[in-house]
């Protein structure tokens, strides 16, 4: 992946508009973050796999980040601290957020077709 | 009488970290060695540093990396299941027991290394470890496995006291760190001190230690 390009990536959201999409999204801190200290409760969740459609999507800049909201039929779609992209495999949109480690903290994917998943 | 070993582990690096040593030791008394690798661990978020994947390469880069792990340490029977990683917790346990039996009946190991259940921290952990203590159990007791558990919980070595087995892997310990390169998108960041100039000799030297002991807890059966 490569730091965000705002309008590239503004493109290719235009481009899942208005369209049945795969979507992927992810935070994690980590399950290990509570074994130096107890009191850190790891915090972690992705869905892979739903289908979804959004009505207007928008890359805004933050800070140093960048975030995405899209709009859906019951509500929206959210995701700050994106800092990294990449077209994979063609069409699919690959945004990310990376910590200084190279851990990715947070994702937001979408695709025309499902993604690979485990059993 | 050589060792039937079959290490059980959701992860790729599981079978590595704290581990290859022992393992790559049974190889070397040419005892066989199966690896159960019940999930690509594809959804880590470790994707190298500086990062190089991401999350849709990142299961064939990971699938990669454990072969070449298992050639530094010489395993040649691969078992992997292909689950999705951080869900086994959320299966039936008999399900996973199931599955862990269906190797266990093939391999009929007589040594068996996981996570020690509930000190594995990781829920992946803990729930495979769990399950296969429900494999081991179904056995009549004079055909069970020994089981060795590997602690990461600091309540697990405040509960279980010191560990059962302690190996000196120093012997192995170059062959040990290949295997631990394998794993580059997981360990590169802090595998560096082994290669890089500028880390001081003495601090090379202290990882090398480190790495040269390995610790097993044998579990200890309830009465089923
Ligand atoms: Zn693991």
């Amino acid at each position: 992946m490569r730091p965000i390009e705002k309008e590239k990536i503004q493109e290719k959201i235009d481009s899942f508009a208005k369209k049945e999409v795969f979507i992927h999204m992810e935070t994690s801190t980590g399950s290990y973050i509570g074994v130096q200290n107890p009191d850190n409760i790891p915090a972690c969740a992705y869905i892979r796999n739903e289908i979804i459609q959004f009505t207007e999507g928008k890359i805004v800049e933050n800070e140093a980040w960048y975030s995405v909201g899209l709009k859906i039929k019951n509500g929206w779609i959210y995701v700050e601290g994106l800092t990294d992209w990449e077209m994979y495999d063609k069409d699919t949109l690959l945004l990310g957020g990376h910590d200084t480690e190279g851990n990715l903290k947070i994702g937001l994917q979408l695709s025309h077709r499902p993604f690979v998943c485990g059993e | 009488m050589n060792e039937r070993v079959l290490a059980i582990y959701p992860h790729p690096d599981d079978e590595t970290i704290g581990k290859a040593g022992t393992l790559i030791n049974h190889v070397k008394n040419g005892d066989e060695v199966t690896l159960i690798c019940a999930t690509m661990g594809q959804m880590g978020r470790k994707m190298g540093k500086p990062f190089f994947a991401n999350r849709e390469t990142l299961t064939a880069i990971r699938k990669k990396e454990l072969l070449d792990a298992c050639e530094a340490i010489g395993i040649r029977d691969v078992r992997m299941w292909m689950m999705q990683d951080k869900t086994l917790q959320f299966r039936e346990k008999s399900f996973l027991a199931d599955k862990v039996q269906a190797v266990m009946d093939e391999v009929k190991p007589t040594l068996v290394y996981s996570y020690y259940p509930e000190y594995g921290v990781h829920p992946d952990h803990d729930a495979l470890s769990d399950a296969t203590i429900l494999a081991i159990n179904r056995l009549p007791r004079k055909e069970r496995p020994v089981f060795l558990g590997s602690v990461i919980s600091r309540e697990g070595q405040d509960e279980l006291g010191a560990p059962d087995i302690i190996n000196d892997v120093s012997h192995v310990v170059h062959e040990k760190i290949k295997a631990l390169q394998a794993h580059r998108s997981q360990t590169e960041h802090w595998l560096v001190a082994v290669t890089d100039p500028s880390i001081s000799v003495q601090e090379r030297k202290e990882l090398l230690e480190k790495q040269s002991q390995e610790q097993f807890w044998i579990y200890r059966h309830k009465n089923i």
